[in-house]
């Protein structure tokens, strides 16, 4: 039986202090413990601190939530905030994009959820709802979405179909083939040359060592962390990605608000044939301090998987891009002198929706940026490029993370581009 | 494409600035100099006036360099001696527009007009108009930007 949304104030989850000072207690608790036990032996004064700081953080987590209400209202979400600032938000729902769920390792085993309202406009970062019981969270989201897309609350959400699924093997391998490999490959024969020349000094340096080992792992640790039981779903609304070892997230990619992908094949990955395809989209999240790892999450379409893979969730994407080359992609050869590096992997081509740039040293990226989304043009061209008749074009989008260039163009090519671009853009902004 | 430019206004107003920079550190350079001796002196008022004349030249190409034309659906603004850039800015992804003067540029009747699009990189600046020319700019950029809004 499910429950209506509130339309008069109500509170979140009791239990979502607890959540939400989880990774706190348990650093509190990380210190304080040992020391208790560990130490010398009770010490009053150490349990009465211990004690303070606990309840501090577990009273400022009870005040925030007894402020904090709730209700849905005349087609709004309205959130009520603050004690000494108070805060009163409205989120029209027409304008909602995704509904995002997110669950901490706390949050999770006291079966909690949070509810992300995304919206395109910046400053949306407040509109959450932290904490609702799981059950509870799935189901205002899709009472929410049901109320934003104007039908009635109970209105079940659309079935979405499953895509692709990461498996995890190969997640952990993918992270593994990369900074730690190279570390790895360069450490071990410093290592083995050490033990054979000076067998006592190998006991410090493997100390050392370890530190910066232990640096490299936890940026992979954090990464399977954000990426681990990767699935793909195709909803109406958009892509459903979603992933998480600890913290589990369910985000969606609103279809249409694309302003760019890009896949990445970096060098170790080669021989796998492995690649990254990445999505950029015009939504401002407030940025938090700590949440690097969910920003970094909602890039990744696919985090590690095969070309074929890559294509066809791209073709969903962006209907009729590719992102292989077609003859003449490539800048004229004089061009290796400005770029002797990564002239080989230089590419760019317009077609009549989109304008596709590769380029890249070891690692190779290419952007696909759809011309429909395009804010401006800009054509640049330095004194060496002069020198060598080079140009380049570059179209920005409302992206954040990157926009398309086409490097090293030949002059002629790069006018052609430049009277062409503006048109086809508008063409395309109008279909 | 022929291009309108900004006032020539604007060189006059590059001089002041260069000069406002330029006459203290050629007088405290040759001061200095003097301290110890008077070929010194010579010597630094020489080299600072150089590099006075090299900056001036440079100014003098750069402010050449500004260009706008307003297209039918576009405003193209083009700049830069050393790294040459032409930008082009449909109508329809105008966000807000940008009118400033600072304390030079008013006193020249000057001001910068600057169009900002939802992307940081597009950047359309034209400096330099004249009062009335960036008022006309203005509006007729408003106007355009709201007859062919498109969403982002």
């Amino acid at each position: 039986m499910s429950e209506e949304l509130p339309s008069s104030w109500a509170r979140l989850h009791p239990l979502s202090p607890l959540a939400r000072a989880g990774a706190a207690l348990v650093a509190v608790l990380l210190v304080a413990g040992p020391r208790q036990l560990l130490g010398e032996g009770i010490d009053g004064t150490r349990a009465v601190l211990d004690a303070v700081v606990a309840g501090v953080v577990l009273a400022t987590g009870a005040v925030s939530w007894l402020v904090t209400r709730w209700r849905v209202s005349e087609g709004e979400l309205q959130l009520e905030l603050g004690l000494l600032r108070r805060q009163s938000l409205r989120v029209p729902l027409v304008r909602l994009q995704a509904v995002d769920v997110v669950r901490p390792l706390a949050a999770r085993l006291l079966g909690l959820s949070e509810l992300r309202l995304v919206l395109a406009g910046s400053g949306s970062g407040k509109a959450r709802l932290s904490f609702l019981a799981h059950g509870r969270a799935m189901q205002v989201r899709a009472q929410l979405l049901a109320v934003g897309a104007g039908l009635h609350e109970t209105t079940p959400e659309a079935t979405e179909q499953p895509l692709t699924r990461v498996p995890n093997a190969r997640l952990i391998a993918s992270a593994l083939v990369g900074p730690p490999a190279v570390l790895v490959a360069l450490v071990v024969p410093v290592l083995v040359v050490l033990a054979v020349v000076e067998p006592s000094s190998v006991g410090p340096v493997l100390t050392s060592l370890a530190t910066a080992g232990f640096g490299a792992f936890a940026v992979v640790l954090r990464r399977l962390n954000v990426e681990m039981s990767f699935t793909i779903a195709d909803a109406p609304d958009g892509l459903r990605l979603r992933s998480g070892l600890l913290q589990t997230r369910a985000e969606t990619i609103p279809a249409g608000r694309v302003q760019g992908v890009r896949l990445v094949e970096p060098l170790l990955w080669r021989p796998f044939g492995w690649c990254r395809l990445e999505v950029d989209v015009a939504q401002q999240r407030e940025h938090e301090v700590g949440e690097e790892d969910v920003q970094q999450l909602s890039s990744a379409l696919l985090p590690v998987g095969t070309r074929e893979q890559a294509d066809a969730l791209l073709a969903l994407v962006l209907p009729g891009a590719s992102t292989r080359p077609p003859p003449g992609a490539q800048p004229p050869r004089r061009a290796r002198f400005k770029a002797p590096l990564s002239y080989r992997r230089l590419a760019a081509w317009c077609t009549e929706d989109h304008l596709v740039g590769r380029t890249g040293r070891l690692e190779v990226r290419t952007v696909v940026v759809p011309l429909a989304k395009a804010q401006s043009i800009r054509w640049s061209q330095g004194p060496l490029q002069r020198r060598l008749r080079l140009v380049t074009v570059h179209v920005d989008t409302a992206g954040r993370r990157w926009s398309v260039a086409a490097r090293d163009r030949d002059e002629d090519d790069a006018d052609d581009l430049l009277v062409r671009l503006p048109d086809l853009a508008r063409t395309a902004r109008l279909r | 494409m022929d291009y309108l430019h900004p006032s020539p206004k604007l060189w006059r107003l590059r001089q002041v600035q260069l000069a406002t920079v330029a006459v203290p550190v050629v007088l405290l350079a040759t001061v200095l100099g003097a301290l110890s001796s008077a070929s010194a002196a010579a010597a630094a008022f020489l080299a600072t006036l150089a590099a006075t004349a090299a900056a001036a030249v440079s100014l003098r190409r750069r402010v050449l360099s500004w260009g706008y034309a307003e297209r039918e659906d576009d405003l193209v603004v083009t700049r830069g001696v050393l790294v040459q850039r032409i930008t082009v800015v449909p109508y329809g992804r105008m966000q807000f527009l940008d009118v400033t003067a600072g304390p030079f540029e008013r006193s020249f009747g000057l001001a910068t007009v600057q169009l900002h699009t939802a992307a940081a990189a597009s950047d359309a600046r034209i400096p330099g108009l004249a009062a009335a020319e960036a008022a006309r700019l203005r509006d007729r950029l408003a106007l355009l930007g709201e007859a062919r809004a498109a969403g982002l």
